[in-house]
């Protein structure tokens, strides 16, 4: 790694800019870390009296239980959703606010702001909009003949949470679709309106394609998202239920170390998301400096 | 535009205008709530229009808050909020700015090292490896104090990132006579390679602050005390209670999400150029 042709010369100064730091790292962060690796081989028994070593008897179990399994396939669905409806919501709304000129800065204004609400209350929010009793949309749907009832449907416990995750996730991925929109050059877009291809025909094979940098790098962002920073959506809200039907990873590892307090178990389950989160980490960046070449 | 299409443009405005509604839609309805009489949300379905007791439900929500679900006044946990958010911000910005500044214009042993023990943090999101952390704050007497709230959140790889591209790109030149005129290293960074980075700084401080802001999991975890609240976690302590006083609960909603939204609003291309710059 590079750095400057002429550097200081300094023997402790870089040391000491660099303590605060590294210093937080490592009390914060690596410390943390290796505790979790530690305890994940380790199992308490029920009174926390005596800890065994247990190998990775703790990995072994969580990919037998049932519960854990279920979480898995709950989160795939859960990130699955999100991320396809905020992102082909986003990129409709980029795609029709590209077209515009003079009003096009205010869409964007009206547009950005959700970004800015913290998941838990995008969460509350939706709730109270969804609640069974007092909410407009159960109101609406009962009139169809739909009877919502989050409390004790899973599914639509599920749409809940999704919807609140991809409405938050609307505005970002909006600025990064219609950023990458303004760098297609117009030219290829008007040769191909000459040759009389309509618009729709050019959406899908010149625009598009142009995209998929841009949409590569949403998924991976908004799986991330999706899997890690939605964990107030679900505590907010339905609390991984109704019987596990939203219980995500993020949210199993703090219910089962926190409420459950089976320490060994949630510390392996830390350690499958950090591996999860170390490898989509690595996908992004071989994939962004794919990007660059682009 | 390629063509000119009247109707083509209807439907864009159309659709546009359906987009923004759905995404304000949420919001308005928190509005409507938070200006309801407290019996007006027991009977049967939500008005669609703004009541007459908004005034009397934030008051009510600043001042006294609702102590039996265990919130304090909202004022209280803005303040909180809001002293967690900067704390956050100011304290992310100056460890990485440092750590930026030593990793590009030193050469020292172990460069590599530290560099790549700054970038695995990167890789680890609170909510991951959230029981080892709790305990070691526990262990470092930080529950329940600014300092637990703030400090285990500063660390973050992304700004050192931020700030060492941009480092990098400051011209050979600015150091070479700097050095001529005698300047030492914390001259330098003070007079030369802040003013340069004001703003980098400032599109990050709006992401920052944000990101500050809207901190769930960590202040529901180690604040027991209510004098410590924040507005984001002390939302959810009022949504868990048996009966849910909506108009209340409505109200805070809109005082929580109110900060960080006008930050958005007021600096938007600040907004923009932090987020896409720290993504990249």
């Amino acid at each position: 790694m590079q750095t400057k042709r002429m550097t200081f010369p300094g023997r402790f100064l870089p040391y000491a800019l660099l303590a605060p730091q590294v210093i937080v790292t490592l009390i914060f962060f690596i410390w943390p870390a290796g505790q979790a690796l530690y305890q994940s081989l380790l199992r308490e028994d029920a009174f926390g009296l005596r800890t065994t070593f247990v190998g990775l008897e703790n990995f072994a179990r969580l990919f037998r239980d049932g519960a854990y399994l279920n979480s898995l396939s709950v989160t795939v669905v859960f990130a699955v959703g999100t991320t396809l409806l905020s992102m082909s919501v986003a990129l409709l709304l980029a795609s029709t606010v590209n077209r515009m000129i003079r009003s096009r800065s205010t869409y964007t204004t009206l547009l950005v702001w959700p970004y800015a609400i913290a998941p838990a209350i995008a969460g509350v929010l939706w709730w109270f909009i969804f609640n069974p009793s007092i909410g407009i949309v159960p109101y609406i749907l009962d009139m169809v003949g739909y009877r919502w009832n989050h409390r004790t449907s899973g599914a639509d416990a599920m749409t809940l949470v999704i919807l609140a995750a991809a409405w938050k996730q609307i505005s970002y991925n909006f600025l990064f679709f219609l950023a990458g929109l303004q760098s297609i050059p117009q030219s290829l877009i008007e040769a191909a309106a000459i040759d009389g291809a309509s618009p729709m025909k050019r959406f899908w094979t010149i625009v598009f394609p142009l995209l998929t940098p841009t949409t590569f790098f949403l998924m991976v962002v908004n799986v991330v998202y999706a899997m890690f920073d939605t964990f107030g959506i679900i505590h907010a809200t339905t609390q991984g239920g109704p019987a596990q039907a939203t219980n995500t990873l993020v949210y199993k590892v703090y219910a089962d170390g926190f409420v459950g307090l089976n320490l060994g178990s949630s510390a392996a389950q830390s350690v499958i998301l950090m591996a999860i989160v170390v490898a989509l980490t690595v996908v992004q960046f071989r994939f962004i400096e794919r990007r660059v070449n682009y | 535009m390629v063509e000119n299409r009247p109707w083509a443009n209807f439907f864009a405005h159309l659709t546009l205008m359906i987009g923004v509604a759905v995404v304000v839609f949420p919001v308005y309805v928190a509005l409507v709530a938070s200006t309801q009489a407290p019996g007006d949300l027991l009977r049967g379905t939500l008005p669609m229009l703004p009541g007459a007791h908004g005034i009397e439900n934030f008051t009510r929500m600043w001042q006294s808050g609702v102590s039996n679900a265990g919130a304090p006044p909202a004022g209280m946990m803005l303040w909180n909020s809001f002293v967690m958010a900067m704390a956050i911000t100011v304290g992310k910005l100056s460890i990485s700015l440092l750590s930026a500044f030593a990793i590009v214009y030193f050469r020292f042993r172990f460069r590599m090292f530290f560099f790549w023990l700054i970038f695995i943090t990167l890789m680890l999101p609170v909510e991951v490896r959230i029981i080892p952390t709790f305990q070691v704050v526990a262990d470092l007497n930080m529950l329940n104090s600014f300092a637990g709230l703030s400090i285990p959140l500063i660390a973050s790889a992304t700004a050192t990132f931020l700030f060492r591209q941009f480092f990098m790109t400051i011209p050979e030149e600015m150091l070479e006579a700097a050095r001529v005129d005698g300047a030492g290293p914390l001259k330098f960074f003070k007079d030369i390679l802040m003013p340069l980075s004001v703003t980098n700084i400032a599109a990050l401080f709006v992401i920052m602050f944000i990101y500050g802001w809207n901190q769930y999991l960590w202040p529901l975890l180690i604040t027991t005390d209510p004098d410590y609240y924040t507005i984001v976690m002390g939302i959810q302590r009022m949504t868990s209670e048996e009966n849910p006083q909506w108009h209340l609960i409505m109200a805070a909603v809109v005082m929580a999400a109110l900060p960080p939204v006008l930050v958005i609003l007021f600096m938007q291309r600040l907004f923009v150029k932090g987020l896409t710059e720290t993504e990249k």
